[in-house]
């Protein structure tokens, strides 16, 4: 046992403020070094099986510059950042830090180094608070000057609220969404002192303003030393804030760049290797009938951590996409749960589908009068990661797509079904109907979308459709959405990119604290005017 | 010594192995690491500390031994299911059936002896204290070390860095693994000191309780202590009321046999498995929605390369 390190509050507190790690703290000592190359990957090649996710591929990143890798979903970034991250080990090639060969045997020597990832697929203890999950993660140097929580609780706080990256440390992760489970990645990250910070799409789950104020913090960061490699799939991001890009495609380098002297377009060129195509709006465009209404639907909050949901009204017409805007956590989780029928309503009348009361009935009796639900979480919510792509396809399509008889479940069915969704969706895979859990991000979303949308469901509601998905992908599936719409059903999406929301919606709705505004039709709204919605008060999550 | 006390003495010594087993168990599987070889490791516990206290006549020899063959067999199991990457289910039952018979082999030669038992503290003045002295300054030192082993796992898991580090690692052993946490490691020290609670409850059980050697003495402790984690859903404090309920249990049906209620002895023999059980019903009533298992409990971690 090992009672002496105890965090006691008396202890001499002078101490106790520098045991604290500070974002300058670690970068200090480095200060007279603010320039000169930090780390070079020299001909890393990685092979899984027969499949080489890294070719040959050479990365170097400077003190103080903030480097984009660009890539596909499935381009081989990930693996490359877990080969520098020591999650992998390459099969060829070496790294070279600060002038000397390093081998990473596990994360451990490369975190020893200084090197801290923000992942895309949150690395994250769900049963932990969000004081813990931070305290876990914190260097062992700590340890020596003892182990005071309540510090770093505040600490958290203070961070936070000086990079626009609000939480409340003691709520435990699992009631918390994807928006603020990056803001953890990204205090986490930050409180580590890093030397090199590597941030695995760290904008797809923020709102423009914590976007912008994460970039004043990654600047500040460079300007110490640091260096930063930077993934996104928001090139005008990469152009604002990069001052190198790294071209993957297909495992292979092809090419550097700097992407301040390149449009979009052409870094898009790079990436995909050939111009990537703008959502059409459909022409015709028909609204029929109210085919999705939510009349006065009030929720308490699930748990005690959860966004209660106040007076909802809202109509969805045949032919229409409504778009819901709103920052994380203002319940959008709860709303989509009360949709698809997760937490049932408290009175039938409350959610009508094609003018049936539905608040009663769970998600397959929902699915049975035509609708089809697409969660934010891909990997647990929307598909189960270590099941076959059409075993996946059963699980939600059972029903509508009669593929179990007398309980027993036609799989050759379920596999064509499944093919016919990889193959509309473009979806990449290797092998023959492999496991969910072994697509990429991006690849693993055009499945959970293109299942659900083959169902050619009469009404579809969709929390965050293109989170953490290439500019390609992302244009198909909002194309995909578009096109479901035209064909008469309704389609509600739930999302935090205005971007996406102004380019499909025929009218946007704010949520803010569980509240939801009037639907605006998008052509005469603009972004500035969603966005003080959004914000209605920024302070909500440190309440 | 009046009646209560005498009821919450023998309460209390029916409650220690438990807890000295359980709060180990605990440990390890807040790790994330199911041990179910606890039953075997009391075994071997409590016959190599017998043999050797017997031998040696030394207690405090008794005690070391009886930990450090106990930490053996959990160095074994941690060997294959931590870097081996073995089923832990598996593994476990298989150290239950080699430790009860390694118990037999040791302790063969020494069925039939008998030694004094472990003196209770007497503390001048104290002890004698009427109503509750007896019970708070009069037990013998496994119970205050199961008493301070229950205060200092709250401590180290509430309140430590190496309780966190611990408690992550059980939580989600990738994600541990991702931002650079020992997650072999850490489970090893915890199989180890769980192997060690699980010796020294073995210890208690033939050197304290029954201060003899009888093979099977043991009586299916281990399982109770194992179902006794579950009941406390991973909380210490949880686990010494556990115990002390299961005690209590255990000396009302000698006392309700004594008294001759007109049951049969058998009910009254299976009236501290029945609490167990109507326990942990009741607390999965009261738990809705999940269960308060770490989530890596009881899985292989073999990180790609």
């Amino acid at each position: 046992m090992e009672a002496d390190e105890t965090s006691t509050v008396a202890a001499d507190s002078a101490k106790q403020s520098q045991m604290l790690p500070t974002i300058e703290a670690g970068l200090a000592d480095d200060s007279a070094r603010t320039s000169g190359l930090l780390v070079q990957m020299t001909g890393i090649t990685k092979r899984f099986g027969a499949f080489t996710a890294n070719d040959s591929i050479n990365l170097g990143v400077e003190r103080g510059q903030i480097h984009a890798l660009l890539g596909e979903n499935g381009a081989g970034k990930s693996t490359l950042m877990k080969i520098l991250n020591g999650l992998l080990r390459p099969d060829e090639g070496e790294i070279v830090w600060d002038g000397e060969t390093v081998q990473f045997e596990s994360p451990q020597d490369a975190a020893k180094l200084g090197i801290s990832m923000v992942f895309q697929h949150f690395s994250l203890f769900e049963n932990l608070s969000v004081l813990e999950n931070i305290a876990a993660a914190l260097p062992g140097s700590i340890r020596k000057n003892g182990f005071n929580l309540r510090r770093l609780s505040k600490r958290i706080e203070e961070v936070g609220e000086a990079y626009g990256l609000a939480l409340s440390p003691a709520r435990p992760v699992n009631s918390l969404s994807a928006g603020e489970r990056q803001r953890i990645e990204i205090i986490r990250a930050l409180l580590r002192d890093p030397k090199l910070l590597v941030l695995d799409e760290p904008t797809s789950v923020l709102t423009p303003q914590e976007a912008d104020a994460l970039f004043v913090t990654l600047e500040q960061l460079a300007q110490k030393g640091c260096g930063l490699l930077y993934i996104s799939h928001k090139l005008d991001e990469v152009r604002r804030l990069c001052s190198k890009a790294t071209i993957l495609r297909g495992g292979k380098l092809v090419g550097e760049c700097d992407p301040r002297s390149e449009d979009v377009r052409s870094l898009a060129a790079m990436m995909v290797g050939t111009h990537v195509p703008e959502v059409r709006s459909q022409a015709l465009h028909k609204i029929g009938d109210v085919r999705l209404e939510v009349e006065a639907l009030t929720l308490p909050a699930p748990d005690m951590h959860a966004k209660s949901l106040n007076h909802i009204m809202l109509t969805v017409h045949g032919g229409e996409v409504l778009g819901i805007a709103g920052i994380a956590g203002n319940g959008q989780s709860e709303l989509f749960a009360a949709l698809s029928g997760e937490i049932l309503a408290p009175q039938a009348r409350t959610i009508l589908i094609d003018t049936m009361p539905v608040g009663h009935i769970d998600i397959e009796s929902r699915r049975a009068l035509g609708a089809a639900f697409i969660p934010e979480q891909r990997l647990g919510h929307g598909a189960v990661p270590n099941m076959a792509l059409s075993d996946n396809l059963v699980l939600s399509r059972h029903g509508t797509d009669r593929l179990d008889r007398y309980g027993m479940v036609n799989f050759r069915r379920a596999r064509r079904l499944s093919d016919e969704v990889v193959s509309k969706f473009d979806v990449r895979i290797s092998g023959k109907n492999p496991l969910a859990s072994s697509l990429s991000g991006g690849n693993l979303q055009k499945f959970v979308v293109g299942r659900e949308i083959l169902a050619r469901p009469g009404v579809l509601v969709v929390d965050q459709p293109t989170w953490g998905v290439d500019a390609g992908a992302a244009v198909a599936i909002r194309q995909a959405l578009i096109n479901l719409a035209a064909q008469g059903a309704a389609v509600l999406v739930i999302s935090q990119d205005l971007d996406e929301l102004f380019s499909i919606s025929d009218r946007i709705a704010v949520l803010h604290e569980g509240s939801l505004s009037a639907a605006l039709p998008t052509g005469q709204v603009t972004r500035e005017t969603i966005g003080l919605m959004m914000a209605g008060s920024e302070v909500d999550d440190a309440a | 010594m009046d009646m209560t006390q005498a009821v919450l003495l023998t309460i209390i010594t029916a409650a220690t192995p438990l807890l000295l087993a359980a709060i180990g168990e605990l440990i390890v599987e807040r790790a994330g690491v199911l041990n179910l070889g606890l039953e075997g490791m009391m075994a071997t516990g409590a016959a190599c500390g017998f043999a050797a206290a017997t031998v040696s006549g030394s207690t405090g020899l008794g005690v070391i031994v009886a930990m450090l063959s106990a930490m053996l067999l959990a160095s074994l199991f941690a060997f294959v299911t931590l870097t081996l990457g073995a089923n832990q289910v598996a593994s476990g039952l298989a150290l239950t059936i080699v430790g009860l018979g390694l118990s037999g082999l040791i302790g063969a030669g020494f069925v039939g002896t008998s030694r004094t038992a472990v003196p209770g503290l007497s503390m001048e003045g104290l002890s004698d204290l009427p109503g509750f002295g007896k019970v708070i300054f009069g037990q013998d030192p496994f119970v205050y070390a199961a008493w301070a082993l229950t205060l200092l796992s709250i401590v180290f898991l509430r309140w430590t860095r190496a309780g966190l580090v611990l408690r992550s690692v059980g939580e989600n052993q990738a994600s541990a693994h991702a931002i650079g946490l020992p997650v072999l490691k850490i489970r090893y020290w915890a199989v180890l000191f769980g192997g060690a609670c699980a010796g020294l409850a073995g210890a208690y059980l033939s050197l304290v309780y029954t201060p003899f050697w009888s093979p099977g003495m043991t009586a299916g402790r281990g399982w109770i202590a194992l179902a006794l984690v579950v009941f406390a859903s991973w909380f210490p404090f949880r686990l010494l009321l556990g115990a002390l309920l299961f005690g209590g249990a255990t000396v009302l049906q000698l006392h309700a046999q004594a008294a001759s209620l007109g049951l049969p002895s058998q009910l009254l023999s299976a009236l501290p498995y029945l609490a167990t059980l109507l326990a942990l019903v009741l607390m999965s009533l009261g738990r809705r929605g999940g269960s308060a298992a770490p989530g890596s409990l009881g899985q292989s971690f073999v990180p790609d390369r």
